[in-house]
């Protein structure tokens, strides 16, 4: 069984940019076919997780106000399946970074990735969050978040549109679209096969493991 | 700016003397400054609240490696935060300051980050992906003759109930982060984490050419942006001697009243959603989109519009501008009206805000915290009237104030100044003269050698700004007046003794926007 084509209901395919890169995912994908029952599974479930993407209320600063223009009566991103916003990183499948992350920053949102469940999604929002946009040579930004997670969607704009918040979250249900939840991007790994994470703490002071390990 | 230099040895005398004889109760800025091989040291801005005389004194140490200055936290309360700003960013040592920790920065950063020998190298500070740690949370005092203190865990006992609210916490409106010692669901003590959205916008300007600098302002705080860009231009043409037209004044105080308009309904939408009433929420929001729509037609921008420029407007406004502000002003009293009934007139909403969290005149002033917090509490604090600038002479409106100080009062005064915005524009939209919306400037911006400031009203207090030129193309030193960090350091005052629940009504009345704390 093939994998199909990322078709949402909201807009024609064809009015989507970037419809190469999913296709080549697709293609990727469909190298080693897929059992027929295991593939419509994976459509049903695929199906649903795509239409009921819940996001974790992570704003720092003004797309976070734009953000929440989606949410509210006029753009209304509950059409899409985006029901609600989540507090709590254990109930969101994904997380908008919506506004500058900065060095104290940092830590919390690496935390709060850590803590969200599998399968999980990050969309970087705004100029600031893709590269510290306005505020780049600053000592005290991130140049992009995607130095410490990875990235499924970037958002450009400062702040972006409601559109193109709701385009780019679109995007994300598409490549949600076309993944293999059995045997894919829901299968266990063993510690083993752990990739080396996005970053590799290396400057923790000595006085600080210690206190870790007196702590355990 | 006149600007009286005292040593450090005769500063506290004459503060003590400033604050007693002279009647300066309100500490309108403490501007940390490197006037490199001069020293190191601080301007104050002082105000009299009675009679609007202002004031401004600085000291300096030329020890660059320990600058010790005595510390006014007693004498003004806001100045215990503005003295750990200034410690944080230049290492201002503040003697006798009750709690000199960073504010902004982490526990473990190398340098501070405003002195201009400050080494930017990524090695001293790289991205920490560590805690930071706890333990480095306590009190530092200082002896007299300099040397630090440090008195560990001095802050919360080792038997008290301390938890933790954000930096991720919708509550908080933002980054912030709380730490709070309860009893039981009473808070005993507060403690205030700034500095996670802390972009060091002022670092950077110093290194920007002036119309550069105007892109930073309007995303301090995105829900003053017209008004934190017209108090930079403003202060930039002060200095210029350039003088706006008549149309550009009219303009940019049309939009500074559409903008507060805007600010106070998300103020709204937001203490409701606080509060739980999510009904209210999704209205305030509703009504918010029409301002953007007529921001969006005449800047191009719908939060943050890039409106204001040196010497005028960026565009001039557009035909059918006047109709649709017009169309607003009549729209708006009626939803008022509505969010009177769904959410003002609610008896869970007056149960949860009458009464709780009140601020004293006294303690406003002292804190600084103007805006609409300061004019619940009785204190005439509006900048449009204790210092008009652009049209605010011209035209009557009058100056919300409330005497109670709880957080219905700041609620009350929110939805009062969203009236007296529509009749300030009411006045204006039929009358904006004919001619040009922006005068020919130099096509390089210099400043001639000096010290300026200038403040505006922001939509949540007063938002000043204040350069050192040294007659180049870039400031020498640049700050910005925060108008949350006020507020932010009343917390604690506010928020012992009261419960838990009511930290979110405190909270959200307050109305602070933190990427306008941290700058």
């Amino acid at each position: 069984m093939e994998m199909k084509k990322p078709v949402i209901k909201s807009i024609p395919y064809e009015e989507f940019k970037d419809n190469e890169t999913l296709e080549a995912l697709v293609n990727e994908l469909n190298k080693e076919r897929t059992n027929v029952v295991v593939g419509a599974l994976d459509d049903l479930i695929n199906w649903g997780r795509s239409n009921s993407l819940w996001s974790l209320t992570f704003a720092t600063s003004c797309c976070g106000i734009e953000f929440m223009s989606v949410g509210a009566a006029r753009y209304d991103f509950a059409r899409f399946g985006f029901e609600v916003t989540r507090n709590s990183p254990r109930q969101a499948d994904l997380i908008m970074v919506a506004g500058t992350i900065t060095h104290k920053m940092a830590p919390v949102l690496k935390r709060l990735y850590d803590q969200m469940a599998d399968p999980k999604y990050v969309i970087a929002v705004g100029g600031c969050a893709i590269s510290g946009g306005p505020f780049k040579g600053s000592y005290h930004v991130l140049n992009g978040v995607d130095k410490i997670i990875p990235v499924d969607v970037y958002i450009p704009g400062c702040p972006p549109r409601p559109e193109a918040i709701l385009y780019g979250m679109m995007q994300l249900q598409r490549k949600v679209k076309v993944e293999k939840f059995f045997g894919g991007v829901n299968r266990k790994q063993s510690r083993e096969e752990l990739p080396e994470g996005p970053m590799i703490i290396t400057n923790v002071p000595q006085e600080t493991m210690n206190n870790k390990e007196k702590e355990q | 700016m006149n600007i009286t230099f005292i040593q450090p040895e005769k500063f506290r005398e004459q503060m003590e003397y400033l604050r007693r004889e002279r009647g300066m109760d309100f500490l309108r800025e403490l501007v940390g400054m490197d006037w490199g091989e001069e020293g190191i040291g601080a301007v104050y801005m002082l105000e009299n609240s009675e009679t609007k005389e202002n004031v401004q004194v600085a000291t300096r140490s030329t020890n660059r490696e320990a600058p010790a200055i005595p510390t006014v936290s007693d004498i003004w309360k806001i100045a215990e935060m503005y003295e750990r700003e200034a410690f944080d960013f230049f290492g201002i040592i503040f003697t006798g300051h009750p709690d000199l920790r960073r504010l902004f920065l982490r526990n473990d950063w190398v340098g501070y980050p405003l002195r201009k020998d400050y080494d930017e190298s990524e090695e001293l500070n790289p991205v920490r992906m560590f805690s930071e740690n706890v333990e480095n949370d306590c009190t530092h005092t200082l002896a007299p003759d300099g040397t630090l203190q440090r008195n560990p865990d001095t802050l919360f006992d080792n038997n008290e109930y301390i938890i933790n609210i954000g930096p991720q916490h919708p509550a908080t409106h933002g980054v912030l982060r709380f730490r709070l010692s309860l009893e039981g669901e009473v808070i005993k003590k507060t403690d205030v984490h700034c500095g996670y959205i802390h972009r060091g916008v002022e670092k950077i300007s110093e290194r920007l050419t002036y119309p550069q600098i105007l892109a930073l302002t309007d995303r301090l705080d995105y829900l003053s942006a017209h008004q934190n860009r017209h108090a930079l231009c403003m202060c930039i043409e002060n200095a210029m001697d350039v003088e706006v037209t008549e149309r550009t004044q009219y303009i940019r105080t049309i939009m500074d009243e559409l903008q507060r308009i805007d600010s106070h309904l998300l103020f709204i939408s937001c203490a409701a959603m606080d509060l739980g009433a999510l009904t209210t929420f999704i209205y305030g929001f509703r009504d918010r989109e029409k301002i953007l729509d007529i921001f969006e037609e005449v800047t191009g921008g719908r939060l943050i519009q890039n409106y204001n420029v040196i010497g005028g407007v960026q565009a001039d406004i557009t035909a059918t501008f006047a109709e649709k502000v017009k169309a607003f002003c009549k729209y708006i009293p009626k939803k008022i009206k509505e969010y009177n009934d769904v959410f003002t007139n609610n008896i869970i909403t007056r149960k949860r805000m009458v009464g709780v969290g009140v601020l004293g005149r006294d303690e406003a002033i002292s804190f600084g915290c103007t805006g609409g917090t300061g004019r619940a509490s009785g204190w005439a604090c509006d900048v449009r009237k204790r210092h008009p600038y652009a049209l605010y002479d011209k035209v009557d409106f009058k100056e919300v104030i409330y005497q109670n100080g709880d957080s219905f009062s700041r609620y009350l005064v929110r939805i009062d100044e969203i009236m007296e915005s529509v009749r300030i524009i009411e006045q204006l939209i039929d009358n904006i003269p004919e001619g040009d919306y922006k005068v020919k400037t130099k096509p390089v911006i210099r400043i001639p050698e000096g010290s300026y400031h200038a403040t505006v009203e922001g939509s949540r207090g007063e938002f000043g700004v204040f350069i050192e030129s040294r007659g180049e193309k870039s400031p020498y030193r640049i700050k910005f007046r925060p108008m949350g960090l006020p507020l932010v350091a009343c917390m604690g005052t506010l928020l012992n003794g009261n419960k838990i629940a009511d930290l979110m009504t405190i909270g959200a009345t307050l109305d602070y926007v933190i990427p306008d704390i941290d700058r």
